[in-house]
């Protein structure tokens, strides 16, 4: 499987080397027996008749059951192993990742962009808020044993914590095109204080959630989103995370997705007690992947309840994700490259 | 009514040959061929429309290999190697593998299984062949054009904007192509309801017709949904209207489970043929009912309705809950219970049995030990954890290729083989026959062996130029292919030369006990000079009888 870099590369390889011992024996068990009988049984002459052996179910029920208890041991292993990996922790750092054709971009917290390259601390775990503004990537680093589809329209999240220092392969994973194989990067595994003094050489900017509140007063979002008068629409102050109640009696957790659907689609989800149809203008076409993310990030740092959603879901993303991008600005010290 | 009884081994030879009608001589000219309503006719225009398209298939791929013989892109432009890989998959999935066995060998046979005179709509049967050519008019009109470059998986939105070339043609195409399938399917089924001889009843029928009933069935239930799929893709493409590409307001997720929900059924439909060849070829050359008939014949069922409950498994790292991924996850694990059961009975039926290790047996032991592979590494990506490593790298690459070529294209060419003397009346050369069966082996194994190794090292597929550290596989890949290759031509040459200077082959050359071999070698038109009556169960070896009268 290669060199393994992840807190789970261990255990993925755990099961691969199972599943594989088990293959090799069933495959050798087959062929061997296979092999011997067309030796041992051969016709020696050509009116020979065998005798005929019909069947015997107690043979059978043994060589439907074995397998499928074998079967049902390796299922749990890897479906145990899968929510693991699928469910970040707490206290992830957040980056933000944009695919497209055919290139990745990836933004930090603090604001530092990188194209094709990605820098993250050792042992320290990671969660990639990942979104494409074309078609469907995928988002695979062979050495962490990851690999997550990255959907336009919709976040999905990626968690792995490194644990070995050193430069990894990225791949995108899904064919995106023609230069699909030219969408490769490289990954940075950095001891901590290097990975600090990479954030610190590289250009200071603004962070997603200021450029998201300037973007919300430019076009007029906070005239009616309002904190001291939420007559007209639901204030952001507090937001992000809770339950809110539908007109239609439904609930729903206010978080990226919601935000992001409401930006693009206000009429389709309206919070109970406001008029429908929505006085809210769409935003769709006026707002890129980019700039959606910035106004995420923004509502988010108004502060809310931060609740874990259950299982994982990588549909819905996490309420601490921290996305936005800001394009077409320095690059930091970590070798970005530009478009192809 | 006068039974006939033979010991094995001694083939019904006539003494004299004389003119007698048959389904070859039974008129010469092109319209005698091309509007025929004999299935065992209609069997040789597919054999010969597949075979082309198999070349085809084999050329592209050609080129992929050769183009991945060095990590960086060199060969032909990115743009084409897109194509290339997408036109190789469809070439060989809906003009080559979906038709392959049931349209030919099942066309010709399924009938005098049955000990029938025909299939049961014999005009449907025609029509189903020139749908199935105008389908591939419009994929050869595809091929012209340059091609199309979705890959065979039309994912969305890549398939609906304008990144991408005659997606709307080669959709048109492949839905065409899947009616003729679905019209394939709905004969059969019929055939096997309705047109059973006298004293057939489902438990005395032989384990081809139990797989093929099998894939009739997924072909009738499943191929309507990718009709849907590839007219909403259309729709998409050519009206802007939002159905599966986010930006119009779709799911491209929506797209994924529709698309997978025909084609892994469609994995059923290609492997299930190759089961039923494998498990005559076994009984024929063991002269043994298979170990346990009924599980055997149940297994084929169980698949096919277990197929079409574990689509989701080629959407676990596609953004699906993981809830979802579970059970789709557990459900694909069952479904390889029934193939292990299979595999378990062919190799039972060989201890202390009579193996005549002609071709046609080399490629059903060939078969399992391949099939073996091929259903093994399909375990590692139904596990959820392996597959998130696995999952779009070589290693699935090697896995599907495993199923399809060492799977049903080895089942395909031991059938034909088998059945070779009875279609044609002649015997094809027996020690090049046996000489091509062992190349085929080792060369798929150099070919595609190599390819489970690059993908558990994260080599994705699908990439034009790849990091140096691969080359070796695919240098050993591509090696591999040109032995693969030599070992298609040969087949290629001698079957064709055997059609007129191959030694004239007895009625029953292999001492089987199958329905079919109950009748005169080559078949008259009406299959039998008189209705068969079944008096045994199927496989029957202690002594034949048939009954006839």
């Amino acid at each position: 499987m290669g060199v393994g870099a992840s807190s789970v590369a261990f255990r993925v390889d755990s099961l691969f080397w199972w599943m594989t011992m088990l293959s090799v024996l069933i495959s050798a068990g087959i062929a061997i027996a296979l092999v011997t009988f067309a030796i041992k049984y051969r016709r020696r002459s050509p009116d020979e008749v065998p005798v005929q052996i019909e069947g015997a179910l107690r043979l059978e029920l043994t060589w439907t059951f074995i397998p499928l208890i074998l079967s049902i041991i390796t299922f749990v292993w890897a479906a145990i192993l899968f929510v693991q990996m699928s469910r970040p922790e707490d206290d992830a750092l957040e980056i933000f990742v944009q695919g497209r054709q055919w290139m990745w971009k990836a933004q930090h917290p603090t604001g530092q962009w990188e194209n094709n390259e990605l820098h993250v601390p050792v042992n320290q775990p990671v969660k990639l808020s990942m979104t494409s503004i074309d078609v469907i990537h995928n988002f695979a680093v062979p050495a962490f044993r990851v690999r997550q589809d990255v959907l336009p329209g919709r976040y999905t999240t990626l968690p792995f914590t490194a644990t070995r220092p050193g430069v990894y392969n990225i791949f995108c994973s899904e064919f995106c095109g023609a230069f699909h194989s030219g969408m490769v990067g490289r990954v940075t595994v950095m001891e901590p204080r290097e990975y600090q003094a990479w954030l610190s050489g590289a250009t200071q900017m603004e962070s997603p959630a200021a450029t998201g509140q300037r973007l919300a007063q430019n076009l007029g979002c906070t005239t009616c989103h309002r904190d001291d008068n939420r007559r007209r629409a639901p204030s952001w102050v507090g937001l992000y995370g809770t339950q809110e109640t539908l007109d239609t009696g439904e609930t729903v957790t206010v978080d990226d997705e919601y935000i992001r659907e409401s930006i693009l689609y206000p009429q389709r989800k309206i919070v109970a007690g406001y008029a429908r149809p929505s006085i809210m203008p769409t935003y769709q076409g006026q707002l890129d992947e980019t700039q959606l993310a910035q106004i995420i990030a923004y509502i988010r740092s108004l502060g809310g309840m931060n609740q874990q959603q259950p299982g994982g879901d990588s549909s819905v993303p996490s309420t601490d994700a921290t996305p936005g991008l800001e394009p077409n600005s320095g690059a930091p010290g970590g070798g970005a490259q530009d478009e192809p | 009514m006068a039974t006939v009884s033979t010991p094995i081994g001694e083939p019904i030879r006539r003494p004299e040959r004389r003119v007698r009608l048959t389904y070859l001589n039974n008129g010469y000219g092109l319209r005698s061929w091309l509007f025929t309503l004999d299935h065992k006719r209609i069997a040789w225009l597919y054999l010969i429309t597949i075979t082309v398209a198999f070349m085809v298939g084999s050329i592209e791929a050609t080129l992929i290999r050769l183009e991945l013989l060095t990590p960086a892109g060199d060969l032909v432009q990115a743009e084409n190697y897109s194509k290339l890989f997408t036109m190789h998959g469809i070439t060989m999935i809906f003009l080559f593998l979906v038709p392959s066995i049931p349209a030919v060998l099942g066309n010709f046979f399924i009938p005098m299984m049955v000990g029938a005179r025909d299939v049961a709509f014999p005009r449907l049967n025609l029509l189903s062949w020139y749908v199935y050519m105008l389908g591939a008019l419009f994929l050869l009109a595809v091929m012209l054009l340059g091609g199309t470059d979705t890959g065979w998986t039309f994912y969305t939105p890549l398939s609906t904007t304008n990144y991408t070339q005659n997606v709307v043609p080669a959709a048109m195409g492949i839905l065409i192509v899947g009616f003729s399938s679905i019209l394939t399917g709905l004969n059969f089924l019929v055939t096997i309801h309705k047109m059973r001889a006298p004293g057939l009843t489902w438990f005395k029928m032989q384990l081809f017709l139990w797989s093929l009933y099998a894939t009739s069935l997924i072909q009738v239930l499943a191929t309507p949904v990718l009709a849907i799929t590839l007219l909403l893709v259309a729709v998409e493409r050519t009206l802007r209207v939002g159905i599966f590409d986010p930006a119009l307001g779709g799911d491209p997720i929506l797209f994924q489970h529709m698309f997978w929900f025909y084609s892994h059924p469609a994995v059923y439909i290609m492997i299930l043929p190759g089961m039923g060849v494998i498990s005559e070829l076994i009984s024929a050359f063991t002269r043994r009912n298979v170990f346990g008939y009924r599980f055997v014949a149940a297994s084929s069922v169980a698949i096919a309705i277990y197929g079409f409950l574990v689509w989701g498994h080629h959407l676990f790292v596609a953004g699906q809950s993981v809830y979802s991924a579970m059970v789709f996850s557990v459900l694909s694990f069952f479904v390889a219970i029934p193939s292990a059961i299979k595999v378990f009975n062919w190799t039972a039926t060989l201890y202390k049995a009579s193996v005549w290790l002609q071709t046609p047996m080399l490629y059903a032991i060939g078969f399992i030990g391949l099939f073996v592979v091929g259903g093994l590494t399909g375990l590692f990506l139904a596990a959820l954890a392996t597959d998130v490593a696995l999952s779009d790298t070589y290693f699935v690459v090697a896995h599907f290729h495993y199923v399809m070529v060492g799977g049903m294209l080895l089942a395909y060419l031991g059938g034909l083989h088998y059945w070779w003397p009875k279609m044609t009346g002649r015997m094809y050369p027996e020690f090049l026959g046996k000489l091509a069966a062992i190349t085929v082996f080792l060369g798929f194994n150099l070919t595609f062996f190599p390819q489970f190794v690059a993908g558990a090292l994260g080599m994705n597929r699908r990439y034009y130029s790849y990091d140096s550290s691969y080359q070796i596989y695919n240098v050993l890949s591509t090696a591999g292919s040109t032995i693969l290759g030599v070992g298609f031509i040969l087949p290629l040459f001698y079957l064709t030369w055997s059609l007129k200077f191959g030694k004239l082959a007895p009625d029953n050359p292999w001492g089987s006990a199958g329905l079919e071999w109950q009748s005169p070698t080559p078949p008259p038109p009406e299959n039998f000079e008189e209705q068969p009556v079944v008096l045994h169960g199927p496989h029957h070896y202690t002594r034949k009888e048939v009954t006839v009268g």
